[in-house]
């Protein structure tokens, strides 16, 4: 069974398994706009919680995406670097940016669920 | 929105910046450049005094012509640069600064200039600018004139009744105007312009992807006090007989830079891959030695493709000249390229 999971950063997580499917959220697509490049690891990159992971560039300026949790990049998606605008259009489904091997399967558990992310940016919209 | 220069600015609009910016291109788009600083300058002898200040040729401005040039520092550094027209009145200039500039540009010019000119703020007055290939038959439907005008030129007009100066100039590469409107009318003209077929209203992001595609400066990015106007290759705008006259600030700093050459060159920058670079990228040579400094930077709508500038030691400043580009640690390449990145498409005299 799958559990999506938020992170305050504006990732999420799809665990699957060991294996954790992340990318960017709607809402954090709709605050950079146009999205015009990406940069997404290579398998066998180790990453920490909280580590920068991934790159998003918009034409307004350039963000990190920090891996949710510990673990081990087992794909990242090929699609992105040539058509970043997936992004955009697709955030949490086409869009997705890596796949990882998570350390510890508990510790996606402990994110935010969709209830939590949702009043989390209903606080952040004020 | 963001602060910028005091003001709350936004960004961008609904459209989103890149669509703002391809819009602008194709069609018309408007900003609201109230931010920025306006004034009239009066005296006897208005543009010899003006030019104790900066290096270009004023006196030689026709009634209505505007000119581009920059305000010196003793130095030969830049203060500001800014838009000087000729009013129809041969005592009268009128002058458009940046909007993070305006307190001391003016303040500068008012004590430099004291008992030879007088200096009126016009904080009274927006700026609006419609800028884009589809500005001059839009701008048409309520000043008929305004399609006649040349580009670099100013003509005082009304739009329904209100007393405006329209300039035919721009900071997009593409024709456009700059609309001086009271702003007690500002709200309704730029509605009335934003209701016209082909306008959408344009934010800071794509004011900024625009002019650095038109390979335009940024103050207080890419020139500054620290630059100087040969540094900045801003060399044109020294007139010629200014250039053997001299008799501006910095005038000797400058002609020796005319003569020898300055150590380093603002130059276009155009990363060979995907990754854009941002201002404060570190440049280095082949060799790994750093050589200079990124800008400005992003990506490109038009170009498709990420943009810079930035200064580079003047040995390496030769278009086609091969650059690395250190962005997160890694060193991607680059090259020189002649600015700017897209062709600016300015209406032709006619004359």
């Amino acid at each position: 069974m799958s559990q999506i999971r938020f992170t305050k950063d504006h990732e999420w997580v799809l665990l699957d398994g060991k294996i954790a499917t992340v990318g960017i959220t709607e809402y954090a697509q709709s605050q950079l706009g146009d999205i015009v490049f990406v940069e997404v690891p290579a398998a066998g990159k180790a990453l920490s919680a909280g580590g920068e992971a991934a790159v998003v560039e918009s034409v307004k300026a350039a963000s990190e995406v920090y891996s949710p949790v510990a673990g081990k990049v087992t794909e990242g998606n090929a699609v992105l670097p040539d058509a970043p605008e997936t992004v955009n259009q697709d955030p949490q489904g086409k869009g997705w940016f890596f796949k990882m091997e998570v350390a510890n399967p508990a510790d996606v558990a402990a994110l935010m669920d969709q209830a939590a992310y949702d009043k989390y940016l209903a606080e952040l919209n004020g | 929105m963001v602060p910028f220069a005091g003001y709350d600015m936004p960004v961008n609009y609904p459209l989103g910046v890149l669509k703002e910016h391809l819009h602008a291109r194709a069609h018309a788009g408007l900003f609201d450049v109230s931010h920025m600083g306006q004034a009239t300058l009066t005296g006897k002898d208005i543009a010899a005094a003006l030019e104790t200040l900066v290096p270009g040729d004023i006196a030689g401005l026709k009634p209505g012509q505007i000119r581009y040039t920059l305000l010196l520092n003793d130095q030969g550094g830049i203060i500001d640069d800014l838009m000087v027209t000729r009013a129809d009145r041969p005592d009268t200039l009128f002058l458009v600064v940046n909007a993070a500039c305006k307190d001391g540009d003016f303040a500068h010019i008012a004590a430099k200039l004291a008992g030879k000119a007088t200096l009126t703020r016009h904080d009274d007055k927006a700026l609006l600018a419609l800028q884009g290939p589809e500005a001059a038959s839009v701008l048409a439907k309520f000043i008929p004139a305004a399609a006649r005008m040349e580009f670099m030129t100013s003509r005082e007009d009304s739009f329904d009744g209100v007393p405006v100066r329209l300039f035919r100039s721009g900071y997009t590469g593409e024709d456009g105007y700059e609309i001086s409107v009271p702003n007690t009318a500002a709200e309704n003209i730029a509605k009335a312009l934003l209701a016209a077929p082909g306008v959408q209203p344009i934010g800071l992001g794509a004011r900024d992807s625009l002019r650095l595609e038109a390979g335009l400066c940024l103050y207080g990015s890419d020139i500054d006090t620290a630059t100087s106007p040969v540094e900045a290759a801003l060399s044109w705008v020294i007139g010629k007989r200014r250039r053997e006259q001299a008799g501006f600030p910095g005038a000797a700093r400058i002609q020796k830079e005319l003569k020898d050459g300055a150590t380093r060159k603002r130059v276009g920058i155009k990363p060979l891959g995907r990754a854009p670079a941002r201002a404060h990228t570190e440049i280095q040579d082949a060799s790994g030695k750093k050589v200079g400094e990124i800008t400005s930077g992003g990506f490109g709508p038009s170009f498709n493709a990420p943009v810079a500038m930035g200064y580079v030691d003047t040995a390496l400043a030769k278009p086609g000249t091969k650059l690395n580009l250190i962005v997160r640690g890694a060193a991607l390449p680059a090259e020189v390229v002649t600015l700017p990145f897209v062709p600016h498409r300015y209406v032709k005299s006619k004359a």
